[in-house]
């Protein structure tokens, strides 16, 4: 039995408020109306804001949680659903590569209360190490998962994502994408409801994952695949859109997600087949559609999930013939495609300007405790294994201070592979974040510790989850909803996993960072050095007095200017023929770092 | 404000990270939704905040498909920095669109990279005059000027959002009410005037540029001769402190297996003479020759 429950938290009166909110919110909401109970994530763009979003509801309705990585949100997530409240756990593309391993078990086991894990694509990389898609996971996990295309459907698609996950006691996979998340529209909303719970179900052969029951698990999830199709056909996701027109019965187009919004902007009058999600597909409910057309589109971003399966089928379909395989769909993409299908006319927009944009790639903030860190390490001339946050940002130019970044959590095991291939002369250096170290950089360290490699960890400790837009995470000592709690200590923990070197410094103290590194680098074996100074935008804006360039006596010798911080700038000054150098007061936070480079001691307050 | 004859009506609004752009789309679709469009707002943070470029798609009208306007179909352009304008100036409808640009420059750190004699800031060269030739309908304007004169820079994407007033149906009235509701209570009066002069400098006819945009300087190459650098260092005199090598800006010294500093990136070396003023023993020297130009 449902209840509905009493006013929601955002509404101002009694009746629902509407938008305008991004995807992110409307799902959060989605997630909230459903009634979960336990829910949790680590960040991650494009999907940072969901979980964000979801701990502005009630602490009475919800539990809501950071993560130290996307593995345990959902081991989470998934211990809620044995404990029999409805539960959800949220995480970008490449989240899914850490959660995965539970994900492909659980599967197996199914759920208890309904299991949504919320999965943000990036197509495009516009912040990402890779544009991979979830929909080719979802197949391999045999999950099903459904795809939004507005913010309207994030909510309800969430919504029904629960329903669809107990009906068939499955995990179910709800797919967002960078677009998707990031845009504002106006969204209806409802209440929650409140699911009675299940209490957990005491059942070790379905629980417990040994051989034999996986064994015996593996056909049922066949079958669950097949009934799932059939349903998510004939269920209320799934729209038919047959048009008549000049393409009515020569051109049916098979889309979901944002996909979708772009067939609709550029092909108004063509019949559509707009699929709940790609996984699973009900191959007979697929021909009842494309058996009245001469000719079969598939439209998705990214992978030929779709057209792949309807291969497979033996229907003839078109698909990456027509649109690109990488990248993020626009309108002139999707446009471009039905050009080359011969079913609409080029468009003759020709900019009118023929210019060449000047490069503006993103900097490490003015004032960043990141950059004295590089600096130094460019001035040790070592070979860096970085890792993924805010500081990868240093590969750029100016401060050129990293050779490598794989994956998060990375850099520490790279270094230690680096040190025992025994080929480099530089010292070896890993660079990590205070919240990748959690995430994934402590196994790494002890594995260097327990194998003996020679190595210096340099922990970049900025009191925050910065790239992703400040979280606070278990050095921080403060939960997702702002509360006081237990906070690591870096030093003690890092000591009890054998490591004899520590040493803390300011990173707003040039001169002890080289002298710490130095020291650091001469230990044979394992060295940790942390950097300590909180980031200067979040959780607050840190901002100082601005320093000053005396332009009398800069020497224009750019040393200043290998910091890449964006207060420094040229000015109209010139000193043998290069540029003196100025501070915007606007921007500088005060730092000093600059003022400790110069060698000419030309920057003051 | 431009004929349409269906589809939505879109606006785009760029800038860099920190600018405001999202908080300036943000008013807008909240007008637009207020009078009953269905409204799509679409932006790309993430890296945004970190100074790189950042841009927001705002479309309105009976029915929005698509959340981010088709290349060419934009009927504004909003830029918060010059050489954003510059970067979207294609996605403009150029027989219907109307171009509102504040023409102060943001100079990334990127910009400063080049260390050869004479080398200017990479930054966009066209010029607020050159761009206003060739647009059909345009402002660009000093909006953060205005904005600093009324005593509050914050205020300079209020003076642009009064300049885009002009080309959008709503009423004034419709406009500072949404604005009240996003600025912080105390600079509520600059905005309402900022708004009020962005709206009336757009006034003055299709077009208008401020006079006081900078044009196109004397290039720094064409002031400061190329030199040669040579380098020396007296062997004898070097005991490896390694000071030059930490000192040197260009990274190209090094220590050789004797201990001794060498030039091992001489094409990085920029004759700076950090490391000739630094040395303790004076055993570098660093001479710059003009280079002579071939006599015609
Ligand atoms: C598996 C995975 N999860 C999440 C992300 C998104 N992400 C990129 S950087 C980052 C956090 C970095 O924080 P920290 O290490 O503290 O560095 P900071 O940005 O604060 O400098 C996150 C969560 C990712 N790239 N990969
Ligand atoms: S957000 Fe913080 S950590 Fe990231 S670049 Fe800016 S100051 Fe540095
Ligand atoms: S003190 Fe120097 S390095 Fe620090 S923020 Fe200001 S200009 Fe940048
Ligand atoms: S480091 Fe000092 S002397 Fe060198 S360019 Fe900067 S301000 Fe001028
Ligand atoms: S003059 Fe010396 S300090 Fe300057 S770039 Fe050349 S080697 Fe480096």
């Amino acid at each position: 039995m449902n209840k509905a429950s009493a006013v929601a938290p955002q509404d101002t009166a009694d009746k629902p408020v509407t938008g305008p909110f991004t995807g992110n919110e409307a799902i959060a909401r989605g997630v909230w109306e459903a009634g979960v109970k336990v829910a949790a994530a680590y960040p991650g763009t494009p999907s940072t804001e969901i979980m964000e979003n979801v701990a502005k509801y009630p602490a009475e309705d919800l539990h809501a949680q950071w993560s130290t990585n996307e593995k345990t949100a959902l081991d989470t997530a998934i211990g809620g659903s044995f404990a029999g409240v409805r539960s959800f756990a949220a995480m970008k593309h490449v989240g899914m590569n850490v959660a995965s391993d539970a994900l492909m078990s659980f599967s197996y086991i199914g759920v208890n209360a309904g299991l949504v894990v919320l999965v943000c694509d990036d197509p495009g990389i516009h912040s990402s190490q890779n544009e991979q898609d979830t929909r080719v996971f979802a197949g391999f996990a045999q999950v099903p998962v459904i795809e939004p295309s507005d913010g309207q459907e994030a909510l309800d698609f969430t919504k029904y994502a629960f329903d669809l996950s107990e009906k068939f006691e499955t995990p179910v996979i709800v797919r967002a994408t960078t677009r998707l998340s990031h845009t504002r529209s106006e969204v209806k909303v409802g209440a929650r409801v409140e699911p009675d719970d299940k209490g957990f179900d005491e059942n070790p052969s379905k629980n417990v994952m040994v051989p034999m029951n996986a064994r015996r698990q593996h056909p049922v999830v066949l079958k669950r695949t097949d009934d799932i199709a059939v349903e998510l056909a004939e269920g209320p996701l799934t729209q038919v859109e047959i048009r008549g027109g000049k393409l009515g019965g020569k051109v049916g187009v098979i889309t979901m997600a944002m996909s979708y919004v772009y067939v609709k902007e550029v092909m108004g009058d063509v019949s559509v087949l707009k699929l709940a999600g790609s996984y699973p597909l009900s191959e007979s409910h697929i021909r009842k559609f494309t058996d009245q057309f001469e000719r079969i589109i598939v439209v998705e971003e990214l992978e030929p999930v779709v057209e792949n399966a309807l291969k497979i089928m033996g229907i003839a379909v078109e698909g990456k013939s027509l649109f690109p395989r990488i990248g993020e769909f626009s309108p002139e993409i999707v446009r471009e495609g039905f050009v080359k299908a011969g079913l609409l006319e080029e468009k003759k927009h020709k900019g009118a300007f023929d210019l060449a944009p000047m490069a503006r790639p993103p900097v490490l903030c003015s004032g960043c405790p990141h950059t004295s860190c590089y600096m130094a390490l460019r001035a040790l001339d070592a070979r860096v294994a970085g890792d993924i946050g805010c500081y990868t940002l240093a590969v750029a130019q100016p401060l050129e201070a990293i050779d490598t970044c794989v994956s998060m959590g990375s850099s520490i095991a790279n270094a230690v592979g680096m040190a025992k291939a025994g080929t480099e002369t530089k010292p070896i250096i890993a660079t990590i974040g205070d919240s990748t170290f959690l995430h994934s950089g402590i196994p790494p360290l002890i594995d260097a510790v327990y194998n003996n490699a020679n190595i210096t960890v340099f922990l970049l400790d900025n009191h925050i989850t910065a790239m992703t837009g400040g979280q606070e995470h278990p050095g921080t000592g403060i939960t997702l909803r702002g509360e006081k709690t237990a906070k690591v200590d870096y030093t003690q923990l890092i000591k009890a996993l054998g490591v004899e070197w520590v040493e803390t410094v300011d990173s707003y103290d040039m001169a002890s960072m080289y002298q710490s590194l130095r020291e650091a680098v001469e230990f044979k074996g394992v060295s940790v050095v942390i950097s300590d100074r909180p980031c200067v935008l979040d959780p607050v804006k840190i901002k100082g007095q601005a320093f000053t360039v005396d332009q009398e006596k800069c020497v224009a010798c750019q040393s200043c200017m290998n910091l890449g911080c964006p207060a420094l700038t040229w000015s109209e000054g010139w000193y043998e023929g290069r540029h003196k150098v100025e501070i915007d007061p606007q921007s500088c936070m005060g730092c000093s770092i600059c003022a400790q480079i110069c060698p000419t001691d030309s920057i003051a307050l | 404000m431009a004929e349409k004859k269906n589809g939505p009506t879109n606006v785009l609004i760029v800038g860099v990270g920190g600018q405001g752009v999202i908080m300036v789309s943000k008013v807008l679709a909240m007008l637009c939704q207020n009078h009953g469009y269905e409204v799509k707002q679409s932006e790309v943070h993430g890296m945004a905040k970190r100074g790189g470029g950042v841009f927001s798609h705002v479309r309105f009208g009976s029915s929005v498909w698509s959340p981010t306007i088709p290349v060419g179909e934009a009927d504004v352009l909003v830029a918060l920095e010059w050489a954003e304008a510059l970067r979207w100036i294609n996605y403009m409808n150029p027989q219907t669109g109307t171009f509102i640009a504040d023409t102060q420059k943001i100079v990334p750190p990127f910009a400063c990279r080049v260390r050869d004699r004479g080398a200017d800031a990479m930054y966009s060269e066209e010029t607020p005059a050159e761009i206003m030739e060739n647009v059909r309908a345009g402002y660009a304007m000093d909006a953060t000027s205005i904005a600093e004169d009324l005593g509050n820079l914050k205020a300079a994407n209020t003076v642009l959002l009064g300049a885009l007033s002009n080309s959008l149906e709503f009423s004034v009235d419709a406009w500072l009410e949404v604005i009240r509701s996003f600025v912080p209570p105390k600079s509520i009066d600059i905005n309402m005037e900022a708004f009020a002069k962005g709206r009336e400098w757009a006034q003055a006819g299709p077009k208008r540029v401020d006079e006081n945009a900078k044009g196109r300087g004397v290039s720094g190459r064409d002031l400061h001769k190329q030199v040669e650098t040579k380098l020396e260092i007296t062997e004898e005199w070097c005991k490896g402190c390694d000071i030059c090598v930490k000192m040197c800006p260009e990274r190209c010294l090094r220590l050789n297996d004797q201990l001794i500093s060498e030039l091992h990136k001489p094409d990085a070396c920029t004759g700076c003479r950090m490391c000739e003023w630094l040395c303790p023993d004076f055993a570098i020297k660093i001479t710059n020759t003009p280079i002579m130009e071939p006599a015609e």
